[in-house]
């Protein structure tokens, strides 16, 4: 007989590993890009392929020069490739797209250690360097399926500098101007389902964030209807969508309670309004994602559960 | 009909196909018998016996004065060939009484007797549990006449009889429920006059309807009023739903403080096949001398459920019940895949604990390297006892001890439901094993 294996219980794990799950962002992501290329073509493929290159290039050579295991088969560059890509409008020059994959890898993820160490979320801190580097590339939007490159608004931005409201039919399939990956509710809500159905998120955080966007969005459209844009407008429009589905729920930078997780999101959802309502830019997704991935750490020390068993002791009369 | 549960928890494959079809079979008697004078939490025994002493079957061959403590006996009849260091599938090394058994003696039959449980005093039924050295037999080996010592002061309320059977691939308890019925029973009558609940349960998890049936027509039939009252309760199919905190959680909804007893809060918890044993002990003045254990695994060709002598040796098992090992095991497991322990060899006795014996290839027990965690929390989602694996790990890690402190790694059960989740493939029960033993040792600094 061979000789047996002895190592400490459990001896069986679960099928689900961390390839498994970054698989999965990967499948739930793909009903966002088939609409992506539906709706801004070749110009879609363009850029997911420039960032793709740019973050898994960058993790090849970054492992290779620091003489580590090669982990490109994690998926976890690819996700995030993917994710950049979605959320850079189309018209974005290639380099930048490329420039962006190379620092979320580079900035965003192996300068901390690798993979599971990151304080951000390496797309979104990209994003937002390429926002402060690049900003009118960044701003620049075209007009889904003619890809006008006149600098069509987005329905937040036409909401907030127009006060005009775009309808909910064209906000829920996509078919306006936005980020490749983020302007089809259709899609995203469709990814959604399927990270719920494979346990790869939990609902929490996208829960709380949608929800708190709603009422807060809510009370501002009753006290003025003239001014504030419906709630469900805010729910549907921007980057609110890919936000609290995908970026927000990245589990490195989310807490890793159930208390923490739907405080992440409601911070997520206030931050974000004040930003649409009363900020200088028309979106608050981004930032408010970055600013409640710095609040993780805490959040995590706060939010610990009620310890097995514990009562308090009793008052003495 | 309602399935009741406790927050938390995992479903691995159960695997208990392979032997819940299985008949309890009798096993041959082992030729050496190795009885480890240690099969209990507590004291170890003294022997009582030497080397060349010819000992009955049921002869005690150990015991020790400390109150934490179950006596052992001989199963077999044969002379002590020696006394020696060997094998314990948890321990290592232990003393233990080596017997050769002699050929020309039949076993013993027993028979159930009429005892008057009614005129029978708590003392007395305690004292003969303990004579027949009766240990927690789901796996943790407590002294069950200890855990039937209710403090002065303390009261059981709710007793609760645990055939929930959690781990996978494991069905003694579901062999000893459906062929042992009505010797339940008459345990749980004794357990009943011992401690005079207000309250008996019987846990048993909805994937063994077998069990749950036999118990519900015989408690329909009881004519006996104790039995009669008795109730039946349906449990989710989910690990570790027997654990005890888990089980009482799931059936009052209360939790076991930190640090505490169940029968601080006035329950107590007792396995099927440690109720069977009380019975036999009682009725037959029969001492725990053998158990049903499930043989299992990918490896074997005749798994089953066995009644097996206690101090039989796995190589002992596998040669003379004619078990073909058709493919090398990986790793041989004493208990379940969630809790046992993997044996480096097969000479290793049948405890009064033993529940499984596994013979698992790599299609079940694969290595895998540890990777980075990133925090997805599925081990807190997990975590029976709402613990935060993911941080203990951290600080164990980083020699934070005062950090695991505060995040109560003492308090944790070791179920592994968090390292069976672990997508990073991270033993986060090993971590959190090492936590706790670094506190112990600083605490008694």
């Amino acid at each position: 007989m061979k000789r047996l294996t002895i190592s400490v219980s459990p001896h069986i794990v679960a099928p689900i590993d961390t390839r498994y799950m970054m698989k999965g962002v990967v499948i739930a992501l793909v009903p966002a890009l088939v609409a992506s290329i539906w709706f801004f073509r070749g110009r879609a493929v363009a850029v997911i392929l420039a960032s793709l290159a740019g973050c898994l290039v960058t993790e090849y050579l970054l492992q290779r020069t620091r003489k580590r295991k090669i982990r490109l088969d994690d998926f976890s560059g690819i996700v995030t490739g993917l994710l950049l890509a979605m959320v850079l409008p189309p018209a974005i020059p290639l380099w930048m797209a490329f420039l962006g994959g190379v620092f979320a890898i580079a900035l965003g993820k192996e300068i901390f250690g690798g993979i599971g160490h990151n304080i951000f979320n390496p797309a979104l801190l990209s994003r937002a360097f390429l926002m402060a580097a690049f900003p009118v590339a960044l701003t620049t939007w075209s007009n889904p399926i003619t890809l006008d490159a006149v600098t069509t608004a987005t329905p937040l931005g036409l909401a907030k500098f127009d006060k005009v409201m775009t309808a909910y039919g064209p906000l829920f399939f996509g078919n306006v101007g936005g980020c490749i990956g983020e302007t089809s509710a259709l899609a995203l809500l469709a990814g959604m389902v399927y990270l719920f159905h494979k346990k790869i998120i939990d609902y929490r955080i996208p829960l709380a964030y949608a929800v708190t966007v709603f009422v807060f969005a809510g009370i501002l459209h009753l006290i003025a209807p003239a001014k504030f844009m419906p709630p469900l407008f805010h729910v549907l429009a921007g980057g609110l969508l890919i936000g609290a589905i995908f970026m927000a729920t990245d589990p490195v930078t989310s807490p890793v309670t159930s208390r923490g997780r739907l405080i992440f999101g409601i911070g997520c959802g206030i931050i974000t309004m004040i930003i649409r309502v009363w900020g200088g830019l028309p979106e608050g997704v981004m930032y408010s994602i970055l600013l409640m991935n710095a609040c993780t750490p805490i959040l995590n020390k706060m939010t610990r559960p009620k310890r097995y068993g514990y009562v308090k002791d009793k008052v003495k009369k | 009909m309602r399935e009741l549960t406790f927050p938390g928890g995992v479903h691995p494959p159960y695997s208990k196909g392979i032997s819940i079809r299985e008949p309890l079979r009798e096993a041959p008697l082992p030729t050496t018998a190795i009885v480890p004078l240690s099969q209990h939490i507590g004291r170890p025994n003294e022997p009582v016996v030497k080397k060349g002493d010819y000992v009955e079957e049921g002869q005690l061959l150990g015991s020790t004065s400390a109150f934490i403590s179950a006596p052992v006996h001989s199963p077999i009849f044969g002379t002590v060939k020696e006394i020696r260091k060997a094998f314990h599938p948890g321990l290592g090394p232990v003393m233990s009484v080596v017997i050769e058994r002699d050929k020309e003696k039949h076993p013993k039959q027993y028979t159930g007797k009429d005892v008057d449980i009614d005129s029978a005093s708590a003392e007395e039924l305690v004292q003969k549990v303990k004579d027949a050295g009766i240990v927690g037999m789901g796996g943790a080996a407590f002294p069950t006449h200890v855990k039937l010592s209710v403090p002065e002061g303390k009261k059981i309320e709710n007793l609760i009889i645990n055939g929930a059977e959690c781990e996978p691939f494991l069905t003694c308890d579901h062999v000893v429920m459906t062929r042992k019925t009505q010797e339940i029973l008459k345990g749980i009558e004794v357990l009943i006059k011992i401690l005079n609940p207000e309250r008996t349960y019987i846990g048993i998890e909805d994937n063994k309807k077998a069990a749950f049936f036999a118990f519900q027509k015989a408690i329909k039939k009881a004519t006996r009023k104790a039995v009669s009252q008795i109730q039946l309760v349906s449990l989710h199919t989910k690990y570790p739903q027997g654990g005890e905190k888990q089980l009482i959680k799931a059936i009052s909804k209360r939790e076991v403080p930190p640090g505490k007893l169940p029968l601080d809060i006035g329950f107590l918890v007792q396995n099927v096949g440690t109720v069977n044993a009380i019975y036999e002990a009682v009725y037959m003045d029969k001492p725990l001398i053998e158990r049903v254990v499930t043989i299992s695994g990918d490896c074997i060709n005749r798994p089953g459920n066995y009644l097996i002598r206690v101090g039989a040796t796995i190589k002992d098992i596998v040669e003379q019940y004619g078990i073909e090992l058709y493919r090398d095991p990986k790793k041989i497991i004493v208990g379940g895949p969630m809790m046992g322990f993997a044996q480096p060899i097969m000479e290793v006795s049948v405890l009064k604990s033993t529940s499984g014996i596994l013979f698992l290839s790599d299609n079940y027990v694969k290595d895998y390297p540890e990777e980075q965690c990133i925090k997805c929390a599925k081990c807190v989602d997990v975590c029976p006892v709402r613990l935060l694996p993911t941080e203990i790990m951290k600080n164990v890690k980083n020699g934070n001890w005062d950090e695991v402190e505060e995040l109560c790694a003492p308090d944790c059960m070791e179920c592994g439901a968090c390292a069976y989740s672990c997508p990073a493939r991270i033993p986060l029960v090993q971590y959190i094993k090492e936590g706790k033993a670094v506190l112990l040792r600083k605490n008694l600094k």
